[in-house]
């Protein structure tokens, strides 16, 4: 029965004069995500709305999924568009599709009749009581409650008129490609994927980088990785990945630097690193899944430590959740399962049985002087060869 | 260069055997049951390959039953026993060094109320003849052991096995898991007192997806694939003709050579056991002589993690098997090795070569020059 969606945004009502930036990259990546699913879509702005049109057989649920994962979208309606043919046929329309969505329910209701064409010759209020009452003649499963109904009956007159009732919450946020770019430091763990999903719902496009260790990490964790990606680009639209061959660098400074403090060693170098791709990509920021206290690696001080390499802003959406609350979440974007395969990764095939949780910037650094007469090359390198996948 | 050293996993086909499947299913592509020609045809073919298997095990063509592999030979072989032989008793007998593939319908049958004992194994992989002869009971329905060990390739001796199941219980059924063993040695299921005989075509460069259950007459078993009625109601399903004719061609072929591949393998696995003594802190588990496998050995490099070492094979172009996936999440280690004894150090570091007839001591020579390499490299740098 419905042939079209009403998409509501929520911030980008509030932007002024550049708004139509956003609905702009809204629709654009509307159009992306419905690119996938069968049918044909076509995606307008029409006087501050946002709608989806279909033409012929479409699949339903499908296009919902799809729009559920466009950032921007604060909620879609399932509308039904009618032509503007009296009030005898709207009336017949309304009760109709009251029948159609709510069968024999019992339920509450209230008609919210809106005019933006104003010459309808029913005002808004009138409109309400004669749907009402026709609703109410038609369906004795129906009740009108005006303070707290169960459903909100919508009817717009504008052009054509425009009947919907039900809103499907969408993911909120804003439409990637309107707040910049950033690189997303992906591991094969639970948080990095979530970090890169929360920073892209804020309509930041999205880079990575990935960790490889061969052969102490195996292709199938690198495979891991882009599967990872995969997921999180359903969400935030094309990455791309690099994957930098860490081997040498690690084992370097295993063999130069005290075991305890390889793991901080290792993940400042890997921050110099990514910045270098952010760098070359045009990001403005880092984004990691840290979260203070997780590890050893992210107590307050060893973020100082890991953070005084970086010269561009990192960004780390997690900082403040708890393991469970971040699992939460990669189980809501679907990133759990795929996570939490048995891969070994790079970040814990030499780990420490003590690794430093405290470390200090000034004996990190001296340890660090151990590298010197080789490590700049071997970063040069890493950069150089490092391998890009591109993910759509 | 490629040296796929990972046999006991998977083979290469024989080309003869994909020639044939590709007849199969191209041409001679009928069901075997139908009534006309066709069917006629596939049902010939059906029948060579049943013929084959029989001859080779020196059994009768109606106690040979096709199936999908290995797995599903042992799962019937197990549960169908059990399922037949209930009222008779309810102990089962096993080693605790079975593949998963019977350690698993095992476990099954424990849950369902049946009793197991699991008999250990020596240093070697042997187990005990005295010790099994004093687990069976009257109680006993089944004995399950495996002929060869996928991991370390120990030759558990079936025969002697078998005389002293059937001298303490006679009702008691004798099941051997010969998917490490089938191609590798003479196996005589009447002579060796075996009643169910577990094999899989891939193992011998037969395809992928086919097996074989020798049931000897008058076993009690029931089946548990159930359907059609094909293969005179025991085992349902349009049989799987270009997979079992290409089974048997498979092993025809290999029986066929069998002598002098095995000596071959024999002359491989001591040139790779005399590499590795050689080498410091290399420890070779399993057997020695016939009682060990001709394709199989297991390695321990200390210090290395399998899977590491595995990777920096591969990436020589050698393919082996690592004994157990080691993660730093996760570190369950192989049942064999633990029931061997091996220590934690040799389980993690643990690595399987198996070789099929086509290995070369060429071959052999690169692998031991790689490992003198890489090992010393990959010593330098381990978890502390």
């Amino acid at each position: 029965m419905f042939k079209a969606f009403l998409i509501k945004y929520a911030e980008i009502g509030i932007k002024g004069k550049n708004r139509h930036i956003f609905e702009e990259a809204l629709c654009r990546q509307m159009r992306r995500a419905l690119e996938q699913v069968d049918g044909e879509f076509s995606v307008t702005r029409e006087m501050g709305r946002i709608y989806v049109r279909t033409e012929g057989a479409f699949d339903y649920d499908g296009a919902v999924e799809a729009l559920k994962c466009v950032f921007g979208i604060a909620g879609i309606c399932p509308v039904v568009i009618l032509e503007d043919t009296g009030l005898e046929d709207l009336a017949a329309s309304v009760v109709d599709y009251m029948k159609q969505v709510y069968g024999e329910q019992e339920k509450t209701f209230k008609v919210c009749a809106r005019r933006a064409k104003k010459t309808y010759p029913l005002s808004s209020m009138e409109l309400n009581c004669e749907l009402g009452e026709r609703i109410l003649d038609a369906c004795p499963n129906m009740k009108v409650d005006v303070h707290h109904p169960d459903v909100y009956l919508n009817v717009e007159i504008r052009q054509n008129i425009y009947l919907y009732s039900e809103t499907i919450p969408g993911p909120g946020g804003m439409p990637v490609g309107t707040n910049g770019q950033a690189m997303l430091l992906l591991s094969g763990g639970i948080d990095s994927p979530v970090a890169g999903y929360m920073i892209a719902k804020r309509g930041v496009k999205i880079d990575a980088v990935y960790f490889h260790a061969p052969p102490y990490t195996s292709e199938r964790a690198k495979q891991k990785v882009v599967d990872l990606a995969k997921l999180v680009a359903r969400y935030s639209g094309p990455i791309r990945l690099h994957v930098v061959n860490f081997t040498d660098i690690q084992l370097y400074i295993y063999e130069k630097c005290p075991h305890e403090e390889l793991t901080i060693i290792m993940r400042r170098y890997m921050m110099k690193l990514a910045e270098m791709f952010a760098k070359e990509d045009g990001c403005l920021g880092l984004i990691t899944g840290e979260s203070i206290g997780q590890v050893a690696s992210q107590t307050m001080h060893s973020l100082a430590v890991t953070n005084e390499v970086c010269t561009m802003p990192v960004f780390r959406p997690l900082i403040g959740f708890d393991k469970q609350e971040i699992v939460d979440i990669s189980e809501k974007i679907g990133t759990y399962e795929t996570s939490v395969l048995p891969y070994e990764d790079c970040c814990t095939i030499f780990v420490a049985k003590h690794p430093v949780t405290k470390p200090n910037l000034n004996i990190i650094r001296r340890s660090e002087t151990n590298l010197a007469e080789k490590i700049d090359e071997m970063m040069e390198t890493a950069f150089r060869t490092a391998e890009v996948i591109e993910i759509d | 260069m490629e040296i796929y050293l990972d046999n006991s996993a998977t083979t290469r086909a024989y080309p003869e055997v994909a020639e044939l499947v590709t007849k199969l299913m191209l041409e001679d592509y009928g069901n075997p049951s139908a009534l006309h020609q066709k069917g006629v045809d596939a049902e010939q073919y059906l029948r060579r390959a049943r013929e084959t298997m029989a001859k080779i095990l020196k059994v009768q063509e109606k106690e040979i039953y096709f199936t999908s592999g290995g797995t599903e030979s042992n799962n019937w072989a197990l549960v169908g026993t059990a399922l037949a032989m209930q009222r008779m008793g309810k102990h089962i007998i096993t080693t605790q060094i079975e593949h998963p593939a019977v350690q698993a319908p095992v476990s099954f049958l424990e849950e369902m109320g049946f009793t197991v004992t699991r008999l250990g194994v020596s240093r070697e992989g042997m187990i005990d003849l005295q010790e099994l002869e004093e687990a069976i009971t009257p109680e006993t329905i089944l004995v399950s052991v495996m002929f060869v060990n996928n991991e370390i390739g120990s030759v558990e001796p079936v025969a002697e096995i078998g005389e002293r199941i059937k001298r303490k219980n006679p009702n008691t059924v004798f099941h051997v898991d010969a998917i490490q063993a089938f191609s590798k040695l003479p196996i005589y299921p009447k002579k060796m007192n075996i009643d169910l005989l577990s094999v899989s075509g891939h193992k011998f460069h037969g395809p992928k997806g086919t097996g074989m259950l020798y049931i000897r007459e008058k076993t009690r078993i029931r089946p548990v694939i159930l359907g059609g009625g094909q293969q005179n109601g025991m085992r349902s399903g349009t049989e799987n003709v270009p997979g079992a004719a290409g089974m048997a061609l498979a092993a025809e072929m290999v029986y066929g050579k069998l002598k002098e591949s095995r000596a071959h393998m024999y002359r491989l696995r001591e040139h790779l056991i005399h590499g590795l003594q050689a080498m410091e802190n290399v420890t070779v588990h399993g057997a020695d002589g016939e009682q060990a496998a001709p394709h199989i050995v297991n390695a321990s490099f200390l210090g290395v993690r399998s899977e590491v070492l595995l990777h920096t094979l591969e990436n020589e172009g050698i393919y082996v098997s690592a004994g157990s996936a080691c993660s730093s999440h996760k570190r369950a280690g192989s049942p064999t090795l633990t029931a061997i004894g091996a220590s934690k150090a040799e389980m993690e570091s643990s690595v399987r070569f198996s070789f099929s007839e086509n290995t070369t001591p060429e071959e052999i020579d690169t692998v031991l020059e790689v490992l003198n390499r890489v090992i010393p490299m990959l010593r330098r740098f381990t978890r502390k």
